[in-house]
């Protein structure tokens, strides 16, 4: 079901002095209560954990970027692996680390499918930390033409329970029952913090999706949200819902404005904050090929350092990534182009 | 040790059974491995008897174009029209038994659409269906239409979804004040059957694929456990490959490049199946032209998923196409597949030659002017 509430508008005119949005990161995050402050010599310390499939390869493109534009950040780095089962030390030191740092970069872990594997580390590091609210901006990129044209939307996602509970049991041989858990408590914090950001953001309007009574399939409203999504997806704003429906549209909306490689993400608690792809694929498939476009990794390390307050350094970098973009002589394949992940890296590097 | 002796029996049994039954299971296999598979037959005509349910709105005026484009093309088929108009019966709505039994009978029936009745206490007619004949997969193809132009034009899906159980099982408790639960139920039997008859359908279509599309990375038992009951059927049809994908993967490409699914049928749990078909149908501009099919245990229905459009009903201005296309699937199902053969690429014809459409195609024909256009091509 799709329920949209508009923000009254002596509310929204006293925030246009904010300015509009200029790049997809330029955003404001509620809630955090403890930013950070920095430490000695004014630098601070993130946690970094790569990832699975092409993080590697993205997060080391953030690195050489945060190198050349002195951004005064040292990494704390993890690499832990989710085809291994052997890596649970490793990943609880990075929690641990996060615990410490309260800000992190990530890549995407790999969960395995099989009964008999580890339940899935992305889940349980937002879990642990109560990072509740995903949040994944859907915008097109100028210079990246694709299908659908001025689309800019936020998807903000509940993170922590719904059909992600994992609570599962096999009632009789043949017959699973799985959970889906839903509380006002969670429900009405995420719906706080949509309000929060759309207010903040200057975002004009609350979009709920939600499917409340599943008993009627034919007005599975749900569904009405997908299909307006992919044939008139520029009526969006600001969409907010719970966990499975957040994975579903987030991939929709990545769809619509040009794929995984350029849509940037992060999860917020009320402690830590955790930056990471929105659409939140391993890309195994074009791992170790130096191929992978790492727009999505540094756009989210970009909405990181103006989390730190780095705003200064975020709008350099973003720029430079605009600019190469923009000047369209240098794409990834996913772009159509043929260059490579260092080729990109470089060129925003030159941009800086 | 008791055990042991009656196993033993039970085991000797069992195998002068199968002996005797070998020769017939082998020559009705083909028939009987699918639940619902199309067995009925022809009546003293030499036709097939199908029920229609014309529907309201919009439904009469393209129900009576598919009659019509039927006789002209001389399907072997006798209609049976029935009002489900819902009655009232033991102080309960409901649909008239009549309507019911004649489903019953010829085990087919084509569906216009129906008005959703505003009120409480109204028992859901398509649940009402669904329940009735146990109509277990959902079958929408959605494929691009030359000379209708939408946003893309490289759609050709096939989606088969699970239609009893998964998230809408229906069974939701408020365990305290604020929490709520929601049960999302799996069976093997009813995993079975829905991959089964995806696994018929592509073998029989010729795409020769089937994907299975689920989260078993999060729901590790009960997603898994559908998957693992694809599986299973892909070794009974080794001639057809089959791979699965994560829901995720499926959402993003099928935006980003639906061609890439042009050869494969996609298969999957209740709830992921109504958004991906759903969001296929927006790819190639809505419900209109959308064909659907219901495969039950006793009988089949299929319909057209749109609205009843309530706003030019009677004005002879509605699109028959999609009615039309979920007949063609039906005559597949019936296997008259050169019917199905001959009236499809008459409606596409017209629509792709683009002089007589109707004015949601952007043309200014009657459905009648449309309805003739086809019959002139056959």
């Amino acid at each position: 079901m799709l329920r949209t509430i508009s923000l009254s508008k002596s509310l929204t005119s006293t925030l246009t002095k904010m300015g509009p949005r200029a790049m997809s990161t330029s955003t404001i995050l509620p809630q955090v209560q403890d930013v950070p402050s920095s430490k000695l010599g004014g630098r601070y310390t993130v946690t970094l954990i790569p990832g699975d499939g092409i993080g590697q390869e993205t997060a080391s493109a953030v690195k050489t970027i945060f190198k050349a534009a002195n951004v005064p950040v040292d990494w704390e780095q993890f690499d832990v692996s989710g085809y291994t089962s052997a890596d649970d030390k490793t990943f609880k030191q990075s929690v641990e680390s996060l615990r410490r740092n309260k800000v992190g970069l990530k890549g995407i872990l790999y969960t395995p499918v099989s009964s008999l594997g580890h339940s899935s580390f992305n889940v349980t590091i937002r879990k642990d930390l109560d990072m509740y609210a995903s949040l994944v901006l859907c915008k097109n990129i100028p210079g990246y033409p694709t299908r659908h044209e001025g689309v800019d939307f936020a998807i903000i996602r509940e993170n922590t329970e719904g059909e992600y509970s994992g609570l599962e049991h096999q009632s009789y041989p043949g017959v699973v029952e799985s959970l889906k858990v839903i509380t006002r408590t969670k429900s009405e914090r995420i719906a706080r913090f949509a309000f929060d950001f759309a207010l903040r953001n200057n975002r004009k309007k609350v979009t709920c999706i939600h499917k409340a009574n599943i008993m009627k399939l034919a007005d599975g409203l749900f569904l009405n949200t997908c299909r307006e999504l992919v044939s008139k997806p520029q009526q969006f704003d600001v969409m907010v819902m719970p966990n499975l429906y957040g994975n579903i549209v987030s991939n929709v909306g990545a769809g619509l404005v040009g794929g995984p490689g350029i849509v940037p993400g992060c999860n917020i608690g009320r402690e830590y904050a955790m930056f990471e792809p929105g659409c939140r694929h391993v890309g195994k498939d074009i791992q170790g090929r130096n191929t992978a476009n790492p727009s999505a990794m540094i756009l989210s390390s970009v909405m990181m350092l103006r989390h730190l307050g780095l705003d200064d350094h975020a709008n350099k970098i973003a720029n430079a990534v605009s600019k190469t973009i923009m000047g369209g002589a240098v794409k990834t394949p996913d772009m159509g182009g043929s260059s490579t992940t260092t080729d990109f890296t470089f060129a925003v590097i030159s941009n800086l | 040790m008791f055990a042991t002796q009656r196993t033993a029996v039970a085991f000797k049994g069992l195998k002068a059974l199968s002996a005797k039954t070998a020769m017939r299971s082998m020559a009705s296999q083909a028939a009987s491995s699918m639940p619902g598979a199309f067995n009925a037959k022809k009546n003293a005509n030499g036709n097939y008897t199908v029920t229609l349910i014309p529907g309201d709105g919009i439904g009469p005026e393209i129900s009576e174009s598919v009659v019509k484009i039927y006789k002209a093309a001389g399907v072997p088929i006798e209609w049976e029209p029935v009002s489900v108009t819902p009655v009232l019966k033991n102080g309960k709505v409901a649909i008239p038994d009549e309507a019911l039994h004649s489903v019953k009978k010829n085990t087919v029936a084509l569906k216009g659409p129906l008005a959703t009745p505003v009120g409480k206490g109204h028992v859901s007619l398509n649940l009402t269906l669904r329940r009735t004949f146990n109509l277990y997969a959902n079958v929408r193809p959605c494929k691009s239409v030359v000379g209708f132009k939408t946003p893309y034009d490289n759609v050709d899906t096939v989606l088969i979804r699970e239609n009893t159980e998964g998230e809408y099982s229906g069974i939701e408790h408020e365990v305290v004040d604020g929490v709520v639960q929601s049960i999302k139920l799996i069976t093997k039997d009813a995993s079975d059957r829905c991959a089964r008859y995806a696994f018929n359908y592509a073998k029989e279509t010729g795409r020769n694929r089937v994907t299975a599309v689920h989260k078993a990375n999060i729901m590790k038992l009960s997603d898994g456990l559908f998957l693992a009951s694809c599986q299973e059927v892909a070794r009974e049809f080794p001639e057809v490959k089959f791979d699965d994908l994560l829901l995720d993967r499926a959402c993003l490409q099928i935006v980003q490049d639906p061609s890439i699914y042009a050869d494969t049928v996609m298969v999957m749990p209740n709830l992921y199946g109504d958004i991906l078909s759903d969001m296929s149908a927006g790819l190639i501009g809505g419900l209109g032209l959308t064909p659907s099919g219901n495969i039950g245990r006793d009988a089949s229905i299929f319909e057209a998923v749109h609205g009843t459009a309530p706003d030019i009903a009677g004005q002879d201005k509605a699109n028959p196409t999609a009615l039309l296309f979920s007949s063609v699937l039906m005559l597949r199902h019936m296997n008259l597949n050169s019917f199905a053969d001959q009236i499809e690429k008459a409606t596409l014809k017209v629509i792709a030659d683009g002089k007589v459409l109707t004015s949601d195609l952007g043309g200014r024909s009657t459905n009648t002017e449309f309805t003739n256009a086809i019959i002139a091509e056959l």
